[in-house]
């Protein structure tokens, strides 16, 4: 089976897998799948409401997705992305918060300030892996707490000891009556076009610019391209720096557009996380990210539905979410299984 | 508080919060020295407490005051049995390593919240009964200073952590096993040439680290939060990974990295009882661990040497 076919394939055939081992769990809970199923799917599309949430949910998905693909096209694996959407949610809070502009300036300022605290995170990691060959994994999980803390012991310090600070002045919200007039009232709001925009930014630098070609050739093999001449040290870093760059995006998301503030966190938001799960599907291409991001935050999104209109907890969606990233890694066997299959049916 | 009276109340909390650690990270031993990276301790830590509470709210009256030691004794088995999908995924199906991790963390807390939600009708479990009890060691007890730091009222959970770290040592170091599991670490062709049955060690390696994180999650729910909810396990299996790394994929290395993360921990919360250190904003005692790893990875107290094999499938036949 040729190889296009199957990178379409393998992604395809995890997510049914995954939403049929989640209809067993549920058959084996008690709970009746197929309403279980409908009521994710009205969740999803049921009203123009919905909708507008759903699609405002797959904006930081996709801000996380883009931010672990960028990465691994260099041979980088950002499990950072977490912690680099924290600090980026907090640094356009801050702005947001903090200063008083006109929109003009204060929305991009504020956009910007998230970009680069992502970007800072992700430095730290790209440092050290290019100078000290320090492997990035652990280091990026590790600056994930760091974020988790620092970022709450800010919000303690500038609030005067509450656990949030004020809302953002409008002048840096993402919101618009526009959009949340015409999906029934919804929060869903500008970031969307924001995050398609830097789908278009990921493809146009990695397959347009010479930057571009050069962080792919050290994803591909990072002893050639220094033969060939390139700086594989620098590459490194300016790939983190530009993945940590869309993940903190991803945070202003949260902070500009949906909540408007941000409050202490007890524990991960699982948005960086799944922007694996998000980049593993769309087999780390821009276009592949957008197709993750929108199953990610439409599950997410209309799991919220299952409860009441079908009794089973929310949880089943990320047991779900789990099985389709074990699947998509596991792809070997897949791929295994498929080429035999064919294999049968030209031999008949 | 005077120095001493410091010391009493630091040591045996330090030696508590290491604890569920040094199980955790002792698994992880075994497992990456096998040339499997597992970042699915975390996962293997959430189901272990999770099925650990679950067992002792379940049969508290049954077994009295033995459900703590028969919850362990579950967890463990539950969670040997819940990493024999991360063996299959990374072992057979060649899957990449950490993703695999990735997804066993995702897929732990996801069972262990719908368990909990299906089982308790809310988002957390009620508190335990039966707790892991504490006690004093006769004799040992009455030495002077060091008696009542070590000895008084410690949990029989955190003696066992100690001896399962120098079996550990004991089993790596000094059997054929364990110069097995050291080969299809560093060289799996080597190994398989010799006739060593490179999946066989590598399935038991990653089910041991299971096993061991299960222990690691039970204990800390038992010991420490007495309840399950979704930030029950909050970083304590990556802390785990931390402590192996910062101990050099050494057993007494790995326990002795928990022992000062445990310190951390003991330190963060109880420091504003402590003169000077309460003066030290609390975030600073939280990243401690964290940061310290960061800069032990970069090689500031030594550089650690991974196994060499670590995070490739072995593919027979391949060079």
């Amino acid at each position: 089976m040729p190889n296009r076919v199957l990178k379409i394939l393998v992604p395809i055939i995890s997510i049914i897998l995954g939403l049929f081992v989640g209809a067993i769990v549920m058959w084996m809970s008690g709970y009746d799948a197929i309403n279980g199923y409908i009521a994710l799917w009205h969740g999803i599309f049921g009203s123009s409401y919905a909708i507008g949430e759903t699609i405002r949910q797959i904006s930081p998905y996709l801000l996380a997705g883009l931010a672990v693909a960028f990465a691994f096209r260099t041979g980088l694996f950002n499990i950072g992305v977490e912690g680099q959407l924290i600090v980026g949610w907090f640094a356009a809070a801050y702005v947001g918060m903090a200063f008083q502009l006109p929109t003009f300036i204060h929305l991009p300022l504020a956009l910007l300030a998230a970009a680069a605290a992502g970007a800072l995170w992700a430095l730290v990691p790209g440092i050290l892996k290019a100078t000290l060959r320090v492997h990035e994994v652990i280091v990026t999980i590790m600056m994930n707490y760091v974020a988790l803390h620092i970022v709450n012991a800010l919000i303690s310090t500038i609030s005067g000891g509450s656990y949030k600070i004020d809302r953002i002045h409008q002048t840096a919200s993402l919101r618009s009556e526009f959009l949340s007039n015409l999906t029934d009232f919804s929060t869903l709001h500008y970031g969307i076009l924001i995050a398609l925009l830097m789908v278009g930014v990921m493809w146009f630098i990695l397959e347009k610019t010479k930057t571009g070609y050069e962080l792919k050739a050290v994803g591909f093999n990072d002893h050639a391209s220094q033969y060939a001449g390139m700086n594989v040290n620098k590459n490194i870093v300016l790939s983190m720096v530009i993945s940590g760059a869309f993940a903190g995006l991803g945070g202003a998301m949260e902070a500009l557009g949906t909540f408007g503030n941000i409050s202490t966190m007890a524990g991960f938001t699982g948005i960086g996380f799944d922007g694996i799960a998000v980049a593993l599907l769309g087999a780390n291409t821009p276009l592949g990210v957008v197709f993750g991001a929108t199953l990610f935050g439409s599950l997410k999104y209309g799991a919220n539905n299952m409860p009441n209109a079908a009794g089973v907890p929310i949880e089943i969606v990320s047991i779900v979410i789990a099985l389709i990233i074990f699947f998509v890694a596991s792809g070997y066997i897949i791929r295994v299984l498929l080429n035999r299959m064919s294999k049968k049916k030209e031999a008949k | 508080m005077s120095f001493l009276d410091l010391l009493y109340f630091i040591v045996p909390a330090t030696i508590a919060y290491a604890a569920p650690l040094i199980f955790t990270a002792i698994g992880g031993v075994f497992s990456e020295r096998s040339g499997v990276v597992n970042i699915g301790l975390e996962g293997l830590m959430v189901m272990g407490a999770f099925i650990g509470i679950l067992f002792n709210l379940l049969y508290a009256d049954t077994f009295g005051s033995w459900t703590p030691w028969i919850a362990l004794l579950v967890a463990m088995v539950v969670s040997a049995v819940f990493s024999i999908l991360h063996a299959v995924a990374s072992i057979s199906f060649r899957a990449d390593q950490v993703v695999s991790g990735v997804a066993i963390n995702m897929l732990g807390i996801a069972i262990a919240l719908f368990s909990v939600k299906m089982i308790f009708g809310k988002g957390q479990t009620d508190l335990i009964q039966q707790k892991i009890a504490r006690f004093d060691i006769p004799i040992l007890q009455d030495i002077p200073i060091i008696g009542p730091m070590f000895f008084k009222s410690v949990y029989g959970s955190s003696i066992l952590a100690i001896s399962v770290a120098l079996v550990a040592w004991f089993v790596i170091y000094k059997t054929p096993f364990g110069l097995r599991l050291r080969s299809v670490g560093e060289h799996p062709m080597a190994a398989d040439t010799m006739g060593i049955n490179v999946t066989r060690t590598r399935y038991v390696a990653v089910i041991i680290s299971g096993a061991l994180a299960g222990i690691g999650g039970a204990v800390y729910a038992i010991t420490t939060t007495n309840d399950f909810g979704h930030a029950t396990i909050n970083g304590q299996g990556f802390m785990a990974l931390a402590a192996l790394i910062f101990g050099k994929w050494h057993p007494i290395g790995a326990m002795g990295a928990a022992l000062f993360f445990g310190f951390a921990q003991a330190l963060a919360i109880s420091a504003s009882k402590i003169p000077y250190i309460q003066d030290v904003p609390t975030v600073y005692l939280h990243i401690l661990p964290y940061v310290l790893t960061i800069l032990a990875l970069a090689g500031f107290i030594g550089r650690a040497n991974a196994p060499k094999a670590i995070g490739q499938p072995y593919i027979k036949g391949r060079r």
